[in-house]
């Protein structure tokens, strides 16, 4: 399987008043076709920035983002994007919202075709019923389910979400990973997810990205070993657990934080989960002094993090 | 329903009454101020001039308003887009809306001998779109940078992001201006209609009762003019209705 995002040496800095602000620095990522990919990292580090240069809104100084094989230089009809802001637009019904990137990809598309397609995602989100609706009469929780319509109604094979579900309370979260669980299941898209939810990330990722303080690099990649079918409960589980602690620890380092963590990866990681790891930025960490770049987790990188990459 | 159009009539009645009262305490005589009981013989005698007055005046605010509308529209999206552009045109802007528009009527006279029509949609014009290339200017530049994004992601042009997100996403700005601005246009008519000699539309009738020293005819206009400012403000409204109703809150 070939991967369909490949993003390898991003180096990136705003222009800022008070000087270049480096915000990526030795950025690598990869993620298979049709795999979903959770991205954390401390806030501000660089996040947003990243499905920027994925979507093609903005270049890297450096580096490179190839998406489906071919370099990333603009932005491409491919692409699905959800943020935080649910983003809909007040003076269109929930239907025409949905519709709307049909109008800009396929404009010679009959009315009755989109809407059908609109119709059919609108349904698989739990939303059939609403299409008549203004925006501001639904909920935060559906209004997102909405957004995320809308970023898949032109079949992208690329589906880009920047916290979609960050401003929601704990059950409509949860309720809303389902549906996106769901949606995987019957349409195709390759997943790129930025979360501060650690429990999102596992419950939703194939892999997690844990990205270094600014300006970040790929500090850690956890390969989340857990079934397809997964439901709430599975958070609750012993491995789903181990992951969430080596997480923690992870971000603990990302922020750059001195004091020790309170688990050292040894006695938390029993074969199941460790099997899975692997982590490049560690990996040349490891390296020695060879030129990779300082980041905070040089100094506290715990045994965890290390031997993942040793094996 | 009811109470939407009788609270203001009852309002209006009131008024009258009021001033009809107040002219009667006085003992007033109608060349000091004239009562509303005045008024009807006015516009009986003058009925035609009001007409093709009000109809002068209708019309020259309106198209002075319309160019407001497309280079008030342009220069708020220049603005809008540019940051250069803002922060050079701006001072410019206020600069020109602080100078008393009055003081304009003689320039534009003799800049445009002659051509009263002309003058006076020019000032109709240049006192009303102020407002609204600050508020187009404003609502694109303030425009989230994600409502941009769902667009632009899918490689849409610039033309297209303005047409179907920006400018109506911008439309309840617009519209708050258009009514400052309507207002503005009509006072910028009646501005020239009465200073110019030799000029049309109501503000000229007012002058005409001015010299004849007839002054319920003086107080008709006014009343006329109000009863016009009022019609085109709630044209405004009207459109607003159409055209960004979905800015309307349900009230709770
Ligand atoms: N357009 C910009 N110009 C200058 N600085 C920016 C811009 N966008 C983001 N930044 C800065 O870059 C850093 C990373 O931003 P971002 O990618 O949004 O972080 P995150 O999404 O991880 O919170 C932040 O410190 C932010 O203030
Ligand atoms: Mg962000």
């Amino acid at each position: 399987m070939t991967d369909l995002i490949a993003i390898s040496g991003v180096r990136h800095a705003y222009r800022t008043k008070a000087g270049p602000l480096p915000v990526l620095d030795g950025l690598e990522l990869s993620v298979p076709e049709g795999r979903f990919c959770a991205v954390v990292g401390p806030s501000g580090c660089g996040k947003s920035t990243l499905t920027r240069l994925i979507a093609g809104l903005m270049k890297p100084d450096q580096g490179e983002v190839r998406l489906e094989g071919r370099r990333v230089t603009s932005p491409r009809r491919t692409v699905g994007m959800a943020f935080q802001n649910p983003v809909l637009l007040e003076w269109r019904s929930i239907l025409d919202n949905v519709i709307l990137p049909l109008e800009i990809v396929a404009p010679r598309m009959p009315r009755a075709e989109r809407v059908a397609r609109a119709e059919e995602l609108l349904d698989m989100v739990g939303l059939a019923g609403f299409e008549g609706k203004r925006p501001s009469e639904l909920s935060g929780g559906m209004r997102q389910r909405a957004s995320l319509c809308r970023a898949l109604v032109h079949r992208p094979s690329v589906l880009i979400m920047d916290e979609p579900f960050g401003a929601l309370d704990n059950f409509t979260r949860e309720d809303l990973w389902q549906t996106m669980r769901d949606l995987r299941a019957r349409e195709r898209f390759t997943c790129v997810l930025i979360t501060h939810d650690l429990r999102e990330s596992v419950f939703l990722g194939d892999q997690v990205v844990v990205l270094s303080g600014r300006p970040a690099r790929t500090q850690y990649v956890l390969d989340v070993d857990l079934p397809e079918d997964r439901t709430i409960d599975i958070l609750y589980d012993r491995r789903a657990g181990d992951m969430l602690h080596l997480l923690r620890d992870q971000i603990r380092i990302a922020q750059g934080r001195d004091d020790p963590p309170a688990h050292t990866g040894s006695d938390l990681l029993p074969g199941s989960a460790a099997q899975g790891l692997t982590t490049p930025g560690a990996a040349r960490d490891a390296g020695g002094p060879g030129g990779a770049p300082d980041g905070p987790a040089r100094k506290t990188a715990p045994d965890g993090a290390t031997r993942g990459a040793a094996r | 329903m009811i109470r939407k159009v009788a609270v203001p009539v009852a309002a209006l009645a009131l008024f009258v009454a009021l001033w009809e009262l107040l002219v009667w305490a006085n003992g007033w005589p109608d060349y000091v101020m004239a009562s509303p009981s005045d008024l009807p013989q006015s516009y009986a005698r003058f009925w035609g001039l009001f007409l093709t007055g009000a109809w002068q005046t209708l019309w020259r605010t309106v198209a002075g308003l319309a160019l407001a509308v497309l280079f008030g529209l342009l220069l708020g999206m220049i603005m809008g887009f540019s940051r250069t552009a803002r922060d050079g045109l701006y001072p410019l802007l206020v600069g020109f809306n602080a100078i008393p528009k009055a003081t304009l009527v003689p320039v534009l006279a003799l800049l445009f001998i002659g051509q009263h029509d002309f003058n006076t949609v020019m000032m109709a014009f240049l006192i009303s779109f102020f407002p609204i290339a600050v508020s187009v200017g404003i609502g694109l530049s303030t425009l989230e940078p994600e409502y941009r994004d769902i667009l632009r992601s899918l490689g849409a042009s610039r033309f297209t992001i303005f047409r179907k997100i920006a400018l109506p996403k911008t439309l309840p700005e617009f519209f708050g201006a258009l009514k400052v601005a309507v207002t503005l246009a009509f006072i910028g008519t009646n501005l020239v209609e009465i200073v110019s000699p030799h000029g049309r539309g109501l503000g000229a009738l007012f002058l005409s009762g001015q010299t004849n020293s007839n002054y319920p005819l003086m107080f008709a206009v006014l009343i006329a003019l109000a009863v016009l400012g009022i019609a085109l403000y709630y044209a405004v409204v009207a459109l607003e209705k159409v055209f960004a109703g979905w800015a309307e809150r349900p009230q709770g």
